[in-house]
């Protein structure tokens, strides 16, 4: 038997070490995968807390979720491919101009 | 306890993956680490119950988004990235201020929060409960999201299409 809070304190570690990534991190790709970790972690809450209230509407919304992370992934990467091909660079740091 | 013990081993990969993703330099390893994350969290789901959601995660997350991300790595031939200095302040303040917030955070939610404890497959969530959800209660969201991937299909192919200059040389 494990205490939902175990699951809670796990999933919170998941989206910190995401969101530490997201801001640490210089390559765009690096970044991208973070804002997968944090997607994660939220979707560990979502189904301990479907396990917790007997309610599996949980479950559902964590479909939901990988859905929406996967046409993100899917836009997010063809950006990113973009951005390599006008800037030849993928460090965020150099990609600072709206307009080439 | 074997729940437990088996809560612990998958936990600390995942968060092993985690800050190993953190730690790696090169993207490839990154993506790799996350693999192991999203494994390691399909497990924790079965655990839960949760086995549509665990079947999904291996599926769709550690198949098929892991190999498009390791897709655009492999292409566009992303070497190590450069590490920048932060700033002073930041060591000095943020690192101590998220451990003490964090760990507040963690004694709150272990110690305070009342809990009850979730026994292995409290919930079994089989796939065909699940999807007379889906297609029931939730059939309008569902279509939304249909539409959205569709909608997600459409801009990567013109994004990630060369320009028109380009195609024009190529023809010409």
């Amino acid at each position: 038997m494990v205490p939902l809070s175990y699951y809670l304190v796990l999933s919170g570690i998941l989206f910190a070490c995401g969101v530490t990534g997201f801001l640490i991190k210089r390559n765009i790709i690096s970044i991208f995968l973070s804002i997968e970790l944090m997607l994660n972690g939220v979707n560990l809450s979502f189904v301990a807390f479907a396990a917790q209230w007997k309610a599996l509407s949980g479950q559902v919304f964590v479909f939901f979720v990988m859905v929406v992370a996967a046409a993100e992934a899917a836009v997010g990467l063809a950006i990113i491919i973009a951005v390599y091909r006008t800037r030849e660079t993928l460090n965020v740091d150099q990609v600072n101009l709206l307009k080439l | 306890m074997l729940h437990l013990t088996l809560f612990s081993i998958f936990g600390l990969i995942c968060v092993a993956g985690a800050i190993n993703l953190l730690v790696q330099r090169h993207p490839i390893n990154s993506a790799l680490s996350l693999v192991v994350v999203m494994g390691s969290l399909a497990a924790e789901y079965l655990l839960l119950g949760a086995e549509f959601v665990a079947a999904i995660q291996v599926i769709v997350y550690a198949g098929a988004v892991m190999v498009l991300f390791i897709f655009v790595i492999m292409l566009l031939n992303a070497g190590e990235e450069e590490r920048t200095r932060g700033s002073r302040v930041a060591v000095l303040f943020g690192v101590p201020g998220m451990l003490i917030g964090s760990l507040l955070v963690a004694w709150v939610l272990v110690e305070h929060s009342g809990t009850q404890a979730v026994a292995p497959g409290a919930l079994p969530g089989p796939p065909k409960t699940i999807g007379w959800l889906l297609f029931h209660d939730y059939l309008l969201p569902f279509e939304i999201t249909s539409v959205l991937v569709l909608i997600a299909i459409m801009g990567a192919v013109v994004l990630a299409s060369p320009p028109q200059s380009i195609q024009q040389k190529r023809e010409g």
